[in-house]
């Protein structure tokens, strides 16, 4: 059982939260423009990561709160907790493995999804 | 009997109180300090069990938690538990046990005919000897094996006994009591840090208990008795004997099982929990398992008599039970040669130790000759003797790679074999902690490599066997733990002197050769005791191409019994390499899992499991007056539902029946206040439930309703309900009963990480409110009557609005909504104005012969409106068009939850399953719900399943069965005749419009 720092409350075991799935996926401003399969890959598509993986967590049992964990995921050790909305700087070693890991995911389908409404989202909703 | 066995000496043991307890039937006598098997052994009973499959006699191997032969059923009656090691139970007057894989008796055991038969049971049986024909498998194979394999019997009564769970932090949790434990728990002890010491066994003390080591000059346990009162003295310091850590998981979580009665036997301390199980989280952790005695795998290995040598050892030193009369030791190593040693000492006659190495000149081997002991090397047991009990052995030289016979044999008469293949250090938790291990070649073990977690390996369990090395290691890993965990300055306190005795490397010989090759011939090398896995078993494996360790493991069961391959798995995997040609760290472990030694489920229970404490009840403030007037209740969630109010001789039929038929002419009452409620407030409010509904909100005037779908992402229905404006920025929502929870967490979901810039704020407000639906013809009047001051009329107060308004001298909201079709009015209370709300409409509805009603006739009524349950008519899988809801999208919203997915091509599929309604072509007949639907009545295998049903019910109000489905093409087949498939019963039905009652919708306006 993970033991996690939820940012308002505290270490508290991982029964109070629940998982939300990757973190810094932001839902398209503009649905109509994207194709059905660009709209399945916000639905549906979620990296698979071996090492550092950001993810969403809820503190359910507690503050209610969302916000997000690097988590590596081999080892389960978390690597940081950061409140939505703010930026994370990972430790320079962590960084190149979960940089290793980003830049893997992108690099299979490059032409599928605009660059424009991925990064527009994000550059609004950073850490959402 | 007497205690032919027992010897002056035992450290452990109080020969003066003496002990009454009875085995298999018969009595014996032990002492106080003793263990079963202990006891057993005193008693010169070692033939304690049969095997699992071929029911083999079987003899006490071990003296501690790795034991797969003595395996106990312990007590009987309600209090009675299986498969306990013998090896573990502590001995208390009147015990009572027996052996578990036997019948009739362990002397005679009717079953050990399938030794006879031992090749139907070869590896991989499971698969092979009773595959054909099939139908055998559930009606007689199985059942079969179970019989002859089935370990001990549960309980049929409750478990009288509690048991509790403790939660707690430290700073250092110690595993492991030996040398290097007691070191690492002093060391951090004197740091200041909360330290927390478990060992499973009954003292602290670990393999010191059994053996006559000298520490600072003076008999170890000494040492031990000081180092204990030292920790003790410590307000810091936990110590937890007989305390087993089953997990170790995630962020040094690390879960104990805490045996605290079962010394005094059953029921003998009803005031204490029983078991307790404990939950750590530790900053650091020292993992002082210690190692388990390999056995040696050589012909016919499992005869009674022959033990793991450091277990005969310790049951001579400490419960002062000699294993025999006359042994041989047989090893590869040098430790084995202490046991021949002490055992002399003991008086116990060990004419000779069989060495597998060419050479034995080390230390140990050197005092043995001087004791008289022969030392025959380069040499192994190639055979035994003796059913019940070992009666002989042959001995022969043997090559040296161990692969054949090279000399001429020579039988030796003993009734014990005390055997050492070396140690497998103890790597459990530590793998548990998803710590990497690495194979040691010289220690011919598996070693902890690289920590996964905040976490230290010290002793025998990192591979260091020698005492002095351990109590160093120890100590200077309990200060570094204090260290990192922020306390003291990580300088090791001095540890002990031991008296170093350095021991010569040992040899693997992994399987040792006998006159025929291994698998032919009568002989058998066990490597799995319990699971009667040999080592041909292993070798036929590889040859059939089971080359990972995980699939040797689940062809052959090795590792798989009660004792998780304690003793086994290293051989197995070594025999595995051998077989495949492969080095053993290219082959591999299997995986390590809690638990490390099996928790009874009441522990893992914890209190309350049998009362009303395991899941939470909730009532509504009406619960009283429900419980008053006969009504039964169904739980829906952790609510207590009324679900309908039998009178005198009515059973749930003629119940719903009447209440049916009551509300739909006169009036009815339902208690809807578990209906989940939102509070929604905020300047974004209606522009947040215009994302959150697939419907238009932005414009609902404040004073109405609105009925709205909310989907996922995926388009899919996820929840529905009413929503009232109560305020420009003020919303009222209502959920389902069951998906109250879910919705407020998907609003706060979105509100939180997709649209934080939404000024809205949501609060659970369910129970807050006391909601009571009050519908049929007479509703208005009873409303009226209730409320003189507010006007009912359809004018003032037109379907799907609200208003506000004294009711029954209590400040009110009154929502005209309809679940039944009919007139009906909602009036919402505060709480505590529930129960008096419900007895006022009950006085004043009196004269309208008022109906209370439960959640059965509910389900009637809306189902005769073809009203969808979501949850029971949908699955996640509708669209508000398969429901037949177009209506409900607002096709000018250019954006909402659920649109993107909704619009796409394949959601305008006709073949779709869709919401219709069916008739039965027999009126009376009422289909069975989740009945699966085909178009046709014969059809071929498989047949097409077009469908299921979702909702079936008998309707009163139209004297005809009436059921909603889910049908593929179903909107364009009303007026088709489809078939119902119930259990091999067919009826046919028909498809109509779910709306199966007032279909112009003319009786909500009363």
């Amino acid at each position: 059982m993970l033991y996690i720092k939820c940012p308002w409350c505290g270490e508290r075991d991982e029964t109070e939260y629940h998982y939300g799935g990757e973190a810094h996926i932001a839902r398209p401003e503009n649905p109509d423009e994207l194709t059905d399969a660009e709209w399945a890959e916000y639905v549906f598509m979620r990296t698979n990561t071996k090492g550092v993986h950001r993810e969403r967590w809820v503190h359910s049992d507690g503050c209610r709160r969302w916000f997000n964990v690097a988590r590596n995921t081999v080892t389960n050790e978390i690597v940081a907790v950061y409140k939505a909305g703010e930026k994370l700087e990972l430790p320079a070693a962590e960084a190149v493995k979960a940089e290793a890991e980003t830049k893997k995911a992108p690099a299979k389908k490059p032409a599928k999804k605009p660059a424009t409404v991925k990064k527009a989202a994000v550059d609004k909703k950073e850490g959402a | 009997m007497t205690e032919k066995f027992r010897t002056s000496h035992g450290t452990g043991v109080d020969r003066s109180s003496v002990i009454n307890f009875t085995f298999n039937g018969k009595a014996y006598r032990g002492v106080a300090g003793d263990t079963l098997a202990s006891a057993l052994v005193a008693n010169g009973v070692h033939l304690v069990g049969r095997s699992f499959k071929t029911h083999r006699p079987r003899g006490i191997l071990t003296c501690g938690s790795e034991e797969p032969n003595a395996i106990i059923q312990l007590e009987t009656g309600p209090r009675s538990e299986p498969n306990l090691r013998a090896t573990q139970i502590e001995l208390y007057e009147g015990l009572i046990a027996k052996s578990v894989n036997c019948w009739p008796s362990v002397n005679f055991d009717v079953l050990a005919v399938n030794g006879l038969a031992s090749r139907l049971f070869v590896a991989g049986f499971y698969y092979k000897t009773f595959m054909d024909p099939k139908s055998m498998w559930m009606t007689v194979y199985e059942p079969m094996i179970r019989r002859m394999a089935g370990l001990g019997v549960l309980p049929r009564e409750k478990d009288p006994d509690t048991y509790d769970h403790m939660n707690e932090f430290c700073e250092v949790m110690v595993i492991g009591a030996g040398p290097a434990g007691l070191a690492a728990a002093l060391a951090a002890g004197k740091s200041g840090a909360r330290v927390v010491l478990c060992d499973e066994q009954v003292e602290f003390g670990g393999s010191l208990l059994n053996s006559k080591e000298i520490i600072d000059g003076r008999p170890a346990l000494e040492w031990v008795a000081s180092a204990v009162a030292e920790l003790e003295a410590m307000d810091n310091v936990r110590l937890l004997k007989r305390a087993n850590a089953f997990g170790y998981y995630d962020h040094n979580y690390i879960t104990v099982h805490e045996r605290r009665t079962d010394h005094f036997g059953p029921g003998a301390k009803p005031e204490l929990a029983r078991h307790r199980v404990w939950h750590f989280r530790a900053k650091q952790v020292v993992l002082a398992t210690g190692s388990h005695e390999r056995p040696l795998v050589f012909a016919d290995n499992d005869r009674p008599g022959i033990m793991l040598a450091a277990s005969g050892q310790a049951y001579a030193n400490r419960y002062g039970a000699l294993p025999g009369k006359r042994g041989v030791v047989f090893t590869n190593n040098d430790s084995a040669y202490r046991v021949a040693i002490d055992l002399v000492d003991a008086g116990m006659a060990i004419p000779m130790v069989i060495d597998l190495r060419e050479v034995a000149d080390g230390e140990l081997p050197n005092v043995a000759r001087q004791k008289g002991i022969e030392v025959v090397t380069g040499a192994g047991i190639v055979a035994t003797e003796g059913r019940k009990r070992l009666k002989a052995i042959e001995i022969a030289q043997i090559s040296s790679d161990g692969e054949k016979i090279t000399g001429a044999k020579r039988r030796i008469e003993c009734d014990t074999i005390l055997m050492s293949g070396g140690w497998n250090p103890a790597v459990h938790l530590f793998s548990q902690s998803i710590g990497k291990l690495r194979y040691d070649e010289e220690k011919a073990c598996f070693l902890p490599n690289i920590s996964s977690q905040k976490e230290r390996t010290v002793g025998a369990c990192k591979g260091t066997f020698d005492l002095q090395s351990a109590l160093e290691e120890g100590m200077a890993a309990g200060a570094l733990a204090a260290q990192d965990s922020g306390f003291g300055k990580g300088k090791a306190p001095a540890a002990p002197k031991a008296i170093v005795v350095v021991e010569k490397p040992l040899k693997a010989i992994w399987v040792v050769p006998t006159d025929h090759p291994v698998g032919q011939g009568p002989r058998k090398h066990f490597v799995d005791y319990q699971h009667d896995v040999t080592a041909a078993d292993i070798m036929l494996a590889a040859r059939e191409g089971m080359h990972s360790v995980e699939h040797m493991k689940r062809f052959t069961t090795t590792g798989m019994a009660t004792d998780q391959g304690k003793l086994s798995n290293v051989n197995g995997l070594a025999i595995l390499s051998a077989q495949l040609g492969k080095a053993i760290p290219q082959v591999g472990t299997t995986t390590f899992r809690p638990p490390y030694t099996p928790v009874t489920f009441g522990a893992l229970a914890g209190r309350g499991i049998n009362g009303d404490l395991a899941d939470p009840v909730r009532r509504t403030p009406m619960y009283s007056w429900h419980l008053e007037h006969g009504a039964t209740f169904e739980p829906v969630g952790q609510w207590q539902r009324a679900w309908y109010y039998p009178k005198a001789g009515e059973d749930m039929h003629a119940a719903v029946t009447r209440e049916s038929k009551a509300l739909r002419d006169g009036v009815g009452i339902l208690d809807a206040s578990t209906l989940g409620k939102i509070d929604i407030q905020g300047k974004d409010a209606a522009q947040f439930l215009n994302m959150i509904y697939t419907n238009a909100w932005l414009k609902l005037p404040v004073g109405s309703c609105r009925y709205g779908f909310m989907l996922k992402e995926d388009g899919m229905v996820f929840d529905d309900g009413v929503t009232s404006r109560l305020g420009e920025n003020h919303f009222h929502m209502t959920t389902t009963t069951g998906g109250a929870a879910g919705v407020l967490d998907w609003l706060e979901e979105y509100l939180q990480t997709e649209w934080p810039d939404l000024e809205v704020y949501c609060t659970s407000v369910t129970e807050e409110w006391s909601t009571l639906s009050i519908g049929g013809p007479k509703a208005r009047e009873l409303l009226e009557e209730l409320a003189p001051e507010m006007d009912f009329s359809n004018e003032a107060f037109p379907f799907m609005t609200w208003r506000e308004g004294d009711v029954a001298g209590v400040p009110a909201r009154v929502f005209r909504i309809s679940f039944t079709g009919d007139l009906s009015y909602e009036i919402n209370v505060r709480n505590w104005h529930g129960l008096h709300m419900w007895e006022k409409c009950m006085e004043l509805g009196a004269k309208y012969d008022i109906t209370p009603y439960g959640t059965e006739t509910m389900h009637v009524l809306r189902a005769e409106k073809g009203f969808v349950i979501i949850g029971q008519d949908t699955d996640g899988t509708q669209t508000p068009q398969d429901l037949g809801m177009d209506w409900i999208i607002a096709k000018s919203k250019a954006d909402f939850i659920g649109r993107r997915s909704f619009v796409r091509e394949d959601t305008k599929r006709s073949d779709r399953k869709q919401l219709v309604g069916l008739m039965t072509e027999n009126p009376k007949e009422v289909l069975a719900e989740g009945a699966q639907l085909t178009y046709e009545r014969v059809n071929p295998t498989p047949a097409p399943m077009v469908g299921h049903v979702t909702s079936a019910y008998w309707s009163p109000n139209l004297d005809h069965s009436i059921a909603m489905a889910m049908v593929k093409d179903g909107h364009n087949r009303m007026g088709q005749w489809i078939y119902a498939h119930d259990r091999g019963k067919v009826t046919k039905v028909k498809i109509v419009s779910p709306v199966f009652y007032d279909q112009k919708g003319e009786r909500r306006d009363g």
